[in-house]
C-alpha cells in the first residue's frame, strides 16, 4: 500500500488539532490538542521510513515523543501552578503574566 | 491494509470527539483512542518499537498524567462561551477548513513513488536497527534528550514545589491550642464520641444516644453533617428493641427476620409478631409485679 493515504490521515488529525488549538479554551484540552498533532506528524514521519526504506524517520518520530513526554509534564505544572493561583484553567483567564 | 480503513475513519471521528466533547474527560479518553490506533498503524508500518513506545510512554504515561491534572483541576472545568477576540471562532474554523484542504490536496498530489518498504533495513530486528542508528549517527541528539528530560523532571518539581508559609503545627502545639479552647470557650478536651455503630445500624453515619436518648450531633464526622448524610435516629429506638429481644428480665426466645434473630431485623414494629410479643412481653412483666 502506498504512503498517500496514511500522509492524508496524517493531515486531517494535523488540522483537527491545529482547529481544536485554535477554539477550545479549557487549557488541558488545547495541550490534547497539542498532543494529537505531534502525533499526526509522528504518523507523517514513520510512513516517510517505510516509503524510504530506512529507519531515520521512526528515529525521529522517537525523539519526538521523548519532546512531547518533556513537554506535557512542564506544560501541565503550569496548568497547576496557573489554577493554584486562579482557580481557573481556562486559556482566557491568564491573560495577564502578574497579577 | 484492511487495519488502515477500519482504524483510521475510528481515529477521525475520535479526534473530531475530541474537538466536540464539553468535559475535558471525555476528549482524554477520545485521545487515547485516537492514541492506541496510532500504535496499530505503527504496527502495521513495520515499526514495532514505535508501537509498544506509543502504548506505553502515550497511553500509559502521558495520558494518566492528563487525566490526574483533571482530577486536581476539577472534572467539571468546561469551557467558557464567552469570546475574547470577536468572531475568533469562527474564523479558526474556516482557516481550519482551509489548511485540511490545503494539506490533503498537496498530500495527495504528490506521488511518492514505490515503497521501499523495511525488509532490508529491519532485516536485523527493528529495535537494533534503531539503536544502531540511535547509538551512531544520532549521539548527539540522544545525549541532548537527556538533558531536555532532566531539566523537565527539575522544572515540575520546581513549578509544583509550594513553600509552606506558616511552620507546620506539632502535637505539642495542637495540645496547647485544646487546652485553650477548654479555658476559654469551654469544648471538651477528649476526643469525640464514636457514632452509634453497633448500637442500631451497622453504620458511622448514625448518632450515638445520650442517656436521655437523644442523637449526640457531635458522634457524627463532620464530613457527613456537611454532605447531610447523617441518618435520624427513630424515636423510642431502644424501646421497641427491648420489646423485640427481651431486656434481660424475662426469658422469652429471641426470633426475628435477620441470622440473629431480632438483632438483625428490623425492630420498628415490623416483624409479624414484633406487636404480639411486646403486648405479652408487658403481660408477664406485669404478672412479675
Amino acid at each position: 500500500m502506498s504512503g498517500s493515504p496514511f500522509l492524508i490521515l496524517s493531515a486531517l488529525l494535523f488540522t483537527i488539532g491545529c482547529v481544536g488549538v485554535l477554539t477550545r479554551r479549557n487549557a488541558i484540552v488545547v495541550f490534547m490538542c497539542v498532543e494529537l498533532m505531534l502525533n499526526a506528524s509522528n504518523l507523517a514521519l514513520v510512513t516517510f521510513a517505510r516509503v524510504d526504506g530506512n529507519l531515520d524517520g521512526q528515529v525521529a518520530a522517537f525523539f519526538v515523543m521523548v519532546v512531547a513526554a518533556a513537554e506535557v509534564v512542564v506544560g501541565l505544572a503550569i496548568i497547576m501552578t496557573i489554577f493554584r493561583t486562579r482557580r481557573s484553567a481556562s486559556v482566557d483567564d491568564a491573560s495577564l503574566l502578574k497579577y | 491494509m484492511v487495519a488502515f480503513w477500519i482504524l483510521s475513519p475510528i481515529m477521525v471521528i475520535a479526534a473530531l470527539g475530541i474537538l466536540f466533547s464539553r468535559k475535558a474527560v471525555h476528549a482524554a479518553l477520545l485521545l487515547a483512542v485516537v492514541m492506541i490506533c496510532l500504535a496499530l498503524l505503527y504496527a502495521v508500518q513495520d515499526a514495532p518499537f514505535l508501537f509498544v513506545v506509543q502504548i506505553i510512554v502515550y497511553t500509559g504515561a502521558i495520558l494518566m498524567l492528563f487525566l490526574f491534572v483533571l482530577m486536581l483541576v476539577g472534572v467539571d472545568a468546561s469551557d467558557s462561551i464567552v469570546e475574547t477576540i470577536k468572531g475568533q471562532r469562527l474564523m479558526a474554523i474556516v482557516g481550519g477548513v482551509f489548511l485540511g484542504l490545503l494539506l490533503v490536496l498537496g498530500v495527495g498530489q504528490v506521488s511518492l513513488g514505490s515503497v521501499a518498504g523495511l525488509r532490508a533495513a529491519n532485516r536485523g530486528g527493528n529495535v537494533e536497527g534503531l539503536a544502531q542508528l540511535l547509538f551512531s549517527k544520532y549521539i548527539f541528539a540522544f545525549e541532548a534528550t537527556s538533558a531536555l528530560l532532566i531539566t523537565a523532571a527539575i522544572g515540575a518539581m520546581v513549578l509544583a514545589h509550594r513553600e509552606r508559609l506558616t511552620p507546620k503545627a506539632t502535637q505539642a502545639d495542637r495540645a496547647v491550642q485544646r487546652m485553650r479552647e477548654y479555658a476559654e470557650r469551654g469544648v471538651h478536651l477528649g476526643p469525640l464520641p464514636s457514632p452509634g455503630v453497633y448500637a442500631r445500624h451497622n453504620a458511622v453515619d448514625t448518632p450515638a444516644l445520650l442517656p436521655d436518648g437523644s442523637p449526640a450531633e457531635i458522634s457524627v464526622s463532620r464530613v457527613l453533617t456537611v454532605r447531610g448524610t447523617m441518618r435520624s435516629t427513630p424515636t423510642a429506638d431502644v424501646d421497641v428493641l427491648t420489646g423485640e429481644i427481651g431486656d434481660g428480665t424475662s426469658n422469652l426466645p429471641i426470633t426475628g427476620s435477620g441470622p440473629r434473630g431480632g438483632i438483625d431485623g428490623d425492630p420498628s414494629g415490623r416483624t409479624p409478631h414484633g406487636e404480639d410479643r411486646t403486648a405479652r412481653h408487658a403481660h408477664e412483666h406485669g404478672e412479675e409485679a
